[in-house]
């Protein structure tokens, strides 16, 4: 039986292509190990042994080359044809797609095997995965811990070793904030390197679909798996070179610059001495590291809670209980009463909030007060991010001020849920690709470790990552607990 | 700002959710902790500063003006809540 907990995707390519196991053994492996230990984590919502297995039987039966046959969870706001897709909602409880998303279509192109779909807060809005309709994700590290959010389903399922990849989306944060929370590597592409076809909108500005993995290398062969157009998606465009896979060591002549305009958003002093250790060893290894400013770092988080509902309230009109999901009418009922029963049922506390807030930021005589501004503000990010990179190759931070925070913590303060996100949203609004590598523990818990580039610099960024992660040597398996069951 | 309740009864019906009594209080109380945060922005000059609606900078691509299929009706239909002649009915507009 095959040891799947800290089994990367590079290693299972190599048992599979020796064919010490062959891809139905790797796939039951992975499959049984989420049966034996998911009930105490619920990384899942769903998954597809049936179907996972014939695809494993059809690569053995007739041969595989490159990552097919590898495991891969997917986040269940990526719409799969014929196979069920909530995006952690009641309101699209059953709902099926008629079509695989962009993402979705080159990852089974790739012969990569679903072997489910992840839990997420609902609609992708949320920090803690705690606002899934469909029940909380827990911490691998600790399970009465969150996993972090939105994608916590998808990142607890990588560092619970049910499987080797994932995909999850970064809309504020929702990639790289879960990955550090659950010491895996998380990459947030640049705006409109992956297809947004078939995910289920939330902030079209800001979405963006990206991968998890337990290394660097893992992420970048998924990297090369999702990039590219798609004439599905208008906003999605080719690298302007294709993703490489990292292996060089030094970080010789790399300018990393540490933002203290963002270090000042308060970090605890545990992951602050973890990154700070990381910083050092990124000097060991030949990197300069210089501070750098970005003084409208303060102003993302407030532009971004307006400008973040405000697109998700226009994209959230669609669910009205007429094309798909749930509707609820009684008799007599007009539409428009149908409209508003509907979605009071169909969804949860955190979405309503953000769907009010988004719709009173649009509302006549607020729009210039506070859509209209937030997006002068958002120019006012990219210009800093602009200066920040005409001095330095990367911008370094902790990933999120904090590790794991307790189940139910912050769930009755929606501003201290969003502070969660405070080092990561400024790339959002800067439509920038960034990355989160384990840099260590505090308390017993993972610390993110989060690297910025500019626009289109992912192998930039992966090589500085790859680099560093060797150098830190961070075991990402998650302590004797459940999930060694 | 500090945000009413009739704020919240007028948002609500623009955005057609149906909320209880608890909730409202509850959205008014949010919704004013919430806007007060983001306030801090009016603390910056944005004088003829341009607005940014979009990272990339990108315009009106389109694709060829192409006739191609589109999804068959009875697929698209099989995820309706109430699908009828070929089309989703809905209760009465009025």
């Amino acid at each position: 039986m095959t040891e799947t907990l800290g089994l990367t995707a590079e290693r299972c390519v190599e048992l599979l292509d020796a064919r010490e196991v062959s891809c139905r053994e790797l796939v039951t492996a992975y499959l049984d190990r989420i049966q034996a230990a998911d009930g105490g984590i619920h990384a899942f919502l769903r998954t597809r042994r049936e179907a996972a297995l014939a695809e494993a039987d059809g690569f053995d039966r007739d041969g595989r080359t490159g990552l097919q046959g590898v495991p891969i969870a997917l986040k269940d706001i990526l719409c799969t044809k014929g196979e069920e897709t909530t995006a952690g909602s009641r309101i699209l409880e059953g709902h099926i797609p008629i079509y695989d998303g962009g993402c979705v279509t080159r990852v089974k192109a790739a012969g990569l095997v679903a072997l489910g779909k992840t839990n997420m807060d609902e609609f992708a809005m949320g920090s803690s995965t705690e606002n899934s309709a469909f029940g909380v994700t827990h911490n691998p590290w600790d399970t009465e811990r969150v996993p972090g959010g939105s994608s916590g389903g998808s990142a607890a399922a990588v560092a619970a070793g049910f499987a080797p990849l994932s995909l999850g989306t970064d809309t504020g944060g929702s990639i790289r904030q879960p990955a550090a929370l659950c010491g895996v590597v998380g990459m947030k592409p640049t705006y409109g390197a992956v297809s947004r076809y078939g995910l289920i909108a939330f902030a079209s500005s800001l979405d963006q679909i990206g991968p998890f993995a337990l290394t660097v290398r893992d992420a970048a062969l998924l990297m090369q798996v999702i990039c590219g157009k798609d004439p599905c998606d208008s906003t999605s465009v080719d690298l302007p070179e294709p993703i490489e896979v990292p292996s060089a060591g030094s970080m010789r002549g790399v300018r990393l610059g540490v933002p203290s305009d963002l270090l000042a958003q308060g970090v605890e002093p545990g992951v602050r001495e973890a990154f700070d250790a990381s910083l050092a060893a990124a000097e060991g290894l030949g990197a300069e590291i210089v501070e750098t400013a970005l003084p409208h770092a303060g102003y993302a988080l407030p532009a971004y809670y307006l400008i973040a509902p405000a697109e998700a309230s226009a994209n959230l009109s669609r669910f009205d209980g007429v094309r798909y999901g749930l509707r609820l009418a009684e008799p007599g009922d007009t539409v428009g009463d149908m409209y508003g029963r509907t979605r009071a049922a169909g969804f949860g506390p955190e979405v309503k909030r953000r769907i009010m807030l988004g719709t009173y930021a649009l509302s006549a005589g607020y729009y210039d007060a506070y859509y209209g501004m937030a997006q002068k503000v958002r120019t006012r990010i990219r210009e800093d991010f602009a200066a920040a990179f005409a001095d330095v190759d990367l911008v370094v931070s902790p990933t999120s001020p904090t590790v794991a925070f307790r189940i139910g913590e912050r769930v009755d303060d929606p501003w201290a849920m969003y502070a969660s996100d405070v080092l990561t949203v400024p790339v959002n609004l800067a439509g920038l690709p960034g990355i989160s590598i384990p840099c260590g523990t505090s308390e017993g818990l993972p610390v993110g470790f989060q690297m910025v580039g500019p626009a289109f610099s992912e192998n930039r960024i992966l090589r500085a990552a790859h680099a560093l992660e060797s150098a830190i040597g961070f075991d990402p398996r998650p302590p004797a607990t459940v999930v060694r069951a | 700002m500090a945000i009413s309740s009739d704020d919240v009864l007028h948002v609500a019906r623009l955005a057609r959710l149906r909320l209880t009594d608890d909730e409202v209080t509850r959205m008014t109380e949010q919704l004013s902790t919430i806007i007060g945060h983001v306030e801090q922005l009016s603390s910056l000059d944005l004088q003829g500063v341009e607005p940014t609606a979009h990272a990339l900078d990108l315009t009106n691509r389109v694709r060829a003006d192409a006739a191609r299929p589109s999804w068959p009706r009875d697929e698209v239909l099989r995820n309706a809540p109430d699908p009828a002649d070929g089309g989703f009915r809905v209760p009465p507009t009025a």
